[in-house]
């Protein structure tokens, strides 16, 4: 009966372990159900992007607030992982403390972990205050509510949970070590702690045993049900910013990709050798469908795109059509990208690994035309996100679909089109007399 | 004004050292035709060897791609690369930032590779080379302020160049609420030029506006015929054309040298 709770341990941590893996391997299948990117370009410059974007949080700080603040809440994030290494090796082995013969770097290692919660909860504090009190602009757009507005806030819930259950677990450990109680080896600084610590005075040796003991099983067990909450989160971004980075878009933000498709076909039109009658000679069966109409038409990085996404709404605040009260909102793109693969992989899970045909698709369904159509392709929501989501290659790839597959662009832009085809300029205006105002004075 | 074009030098087998791309704004807007001209009058006025497509010039395809109809970008691409290869030229500057961004970074792969300079680039190049100088003056005690075009500034990192030219002229530049990688659309981009625009509470161009007219300038400096449409109907539309003038860089300096 000694090592139930070793076992009882091991078998949570198995299920969590075991759960999130599941979960990590749909998410894995979902992305690539994507068609091929391009993700050519420099290995080391990668590197760097992801070191200076994702570790670096340097795009986090062009809003010097927030930023500040998720850099606390990331730092405390990392490092205070290291003690649930701590805690896993003790629940496993059924040992307390099993690093405090490190001594000193240990009340060092103590001292900062406690610190960088106390942190994270002021942290914490505010940004549940700018979303729910202040109600800064970006958090309560339209497609801010229902779940993204409880997921928000949710994230925030259990983050503040865990950092208490961590102080009040270290503020009865600290007690129990002044009473000189067995098991507990006198190891750690308590910075923080040891002002919750006097709550438990005159408190008996097994209730405060009993605190101990429930605050850290239910600490590791909230972070163990944290790492399985993820996959249903915009706090995935956790872990995705960092292949999210390292894929981000290397070219210049102006370039958008020449479609392959297309160049075969438009120089066969334009070869003066070329038999137009010639039936298409390659065997490689349906034609290539232009754009995207739906998320598989994406490829697999605007796929990953969307799971990093958390909604933060730089993007959107940044958006010129949306600040002028448009229906366009980057973030929105985002997170109806993410929910309607979502919806597919469901239907592929629930269809024996089969997608069957469901009548929905990303555009209509989630994106309307004219959320599309307002874009000026102007950047700035690409330049905005912290963790190099690009909104608008999705953006204009589905303009593409509307545009080549469907005929369906707006009527002012068929005008120019047809002007663009016919004259080689946007208006009306013949080719012939591109040079008359050299002769005008 | 002497104003070559490739067909002509090519026949007095003469090859110029860089190919002017005046765009479709610049060639047939009126209000772009003027900087277009401006931008002209300091070539010749510094002797640079150049030239122009003329008839044989046709539209980058740009906004057809931001339209998104990639067929009709890519005719129009193939078309000008064919022509620019054939006169076999090394580099091209324009005056417009969406023809710089499709020819510099979408034309290479597509056969079409050549350097590709902003004019603004190009004046401060003039300038550091001491082919043209800029003395104050003109500007003396003005407020400029610059509107980042899109397509120069966030899209190719363009940020410093038109800068460095307002401060030449002896003005004030003053900077906007969102500037640099900031910049605000001025609500073009995108084949937004040619359509009207979705339903919301305001037009881009006046809030953009609004954003300039916040720092109380002369002058609202642009770089890019489309937004300087999109800043002079701002300007017009808060009654503000009498006291405040939407001037292109080039424009600017061809005024202080008097051209």
């Amino acid at each position: 009966m000694a090592y139930l709770p070793n076992i009882l341990f091991g078998l949570l941590l198995i299920a969590a372990i075991g759960y999130f893996a599941k979960n990590v391997k749909k998410l894995s299948r979902n992305i690539k159900l994507g068609k091929p990117a391009d993700t050519s370009g420099d290995k080391s410059e990668r590197l760097k992007n992801m070191s200076l974007i994702a570790f670096g949080q340097s795009k986090m700080v062009v809003r010097p607030i927030a930023g500040l603040m998720h850099i606390i809440v990331y730092l405390g994030f990392v490092i205070i992982n290291i003690e649930v290494l701590e805690i896993i090796i003790d629940g496993l082995l059924g040992t307390h403390r099993i690093f405090a013969p490190l001594g000193k770097t240990y009340d060092i290692l103590i001292a900062s972990f406690e610190i960088l919660a106390f942190l994270v909860i002021v942290a914490v504090v505010i940004f549940w205050l700018r979303r729910n009190i202040i109600k800064l602009k970006r958090f309560i757009k339209p497609e801010m509510t229902g779940w993204p507005k409880k997921d928000g806030n949710l994230i925030l819930y259990i983050e503040l949970v865990l950092m208490f259950l961590f102080l009040t677990m270290n503020a009865a450990d600290l007690q129990l070590q002044q009473m000189d109680a067995a098991n507990y080896v006198k190891a750690g600084t308590f910075p923080i702690s040891q002002f919750i610590a006097p709550i438990f005075e005159g408190m008996s040796m097994n209730s405060l045993i009993i605190v101990e003991r429930t605050a850290w099983w239910l600490h590791i067990a909230g972070i163990l049900f944290f790492l399985n909450y993820l996959y249903y989160s915009k706090h995935l971004h956790i872990l995705l910013a960092f292949p999210n980075t390292y894929y981000g878009n290397l070219k210049a933000q102006g370039q958008f990709n020449n479609l392959e498709s297309v160049t075969n076909e438009v120089k066969l039109m334009m070869d003066p050798n070329a038999d137009p009658s010639a039936a298409p000679t390659d065997d490689a069966g349906e034609p290539d469908k232009f754009g995207a109409s739906d998320v598989t038409d994406l490829n697999w990085v605007q796929l990953l795109n969307a799971y990093t996404c958390t909604e933060c709404g730089r993007c959107t605040s940044e958006c010129p059509a949306n600040q002028t009260g448009k229906k366009l909102s980057p973030r929105k793109v985002m997170m109806d990208t993410r929910d309607r693969l979502e919806e597919v992989g469901k239907n592929i899970d629930a269809n024996k690994g089969i997608f069957v045909p469901d009548g929905k698709q990303l555009l209509d369904d989630y994106i309307s035309r004219e959320e599309l159509w307002a874009c000026t392709t102007c950047n700035a929501c690409v330049e905005a996100c912290p963790v190099s989501i690009d909104p608008l290659s999705i953006i204009v790839e589905m303009r593409r679909y509307l545009v080549m597959e469907k005929s369906a662009a707006p009527s002012d832009l068929n005008n120019m089109m047809g002007n663009l085809e016919n004259n080689g300029a946007p208006w009306p205006f013949n080719q012939m007399d591109r040079l008359n105002w050299a002769k005008e004075s | 004004m002497n104003v070559p074009t490739m067909a002509s030098l090519f026949a007095e087998g003469k090859q110029p050292e860089v190919l002017f791309w005046v765009g479709c704004a610049g060639s047939f807007d009126d209000r772009a035709k003027k900087i277009t001209k401006a931008f002209v009058k300091i070539l010749n006025k510094a002797n640079v060897s150049f030239a122009v497509l003329g008839t044989e010039e046709s539209c980058t395809g740009d906004p057809a791609k931001r339209a998104g109809n990639e067929f009709l970008f890519q005719m129009q691409a193939m078309t000008n690369i064919e022509v620019m290869n054939a006169y076999e030229i090394k580099k091209v500057v324009t005056a417009c930032p969406h023809c710089f961004n499709t020819i510099k970074n979408e034309y290479p792969g597509l056969g079409g590779n050549y350097e590709v300079v902003h004019h603004t680039q190009f004046l401060k190049q003039l300038l550091d080379e001491g082919k043209i100088s800029l003395e104050g003056g003109t500007y003396k005690g003005k407020r400029i302020t610059y509107h980042d075009p899109c397509y120069l500034g966030r899209a190719n990192n363009v940020y410093e160049a038109p800068r460095e030219l307002i401060s030449k002229l002896d003005a004030e530049l003053v900077e906007m609420k969102n500037c640099r990688k900031k910049g605000l659309c001025c609500g073009a981009g995108g084949a937004q030029m040619f359509k009207e625009p979705e339903k919301g509470d305001k037009d881009v161009n006046i809030e953009r506006t609004e954003q300039a007219l916040e720092t109380t300038p002369d002058i609202i400096a642009a770089a890019c015929p489309f937004c300087n449409t999109m800043m002079t109907d701002g300007v017009k539309n808060k009654e503000k054309e009498a006291s405040i003038a939407v001037m292109d860089i080039a424009e600017l300096i061809a005024k202080a040298k008097d051209l």
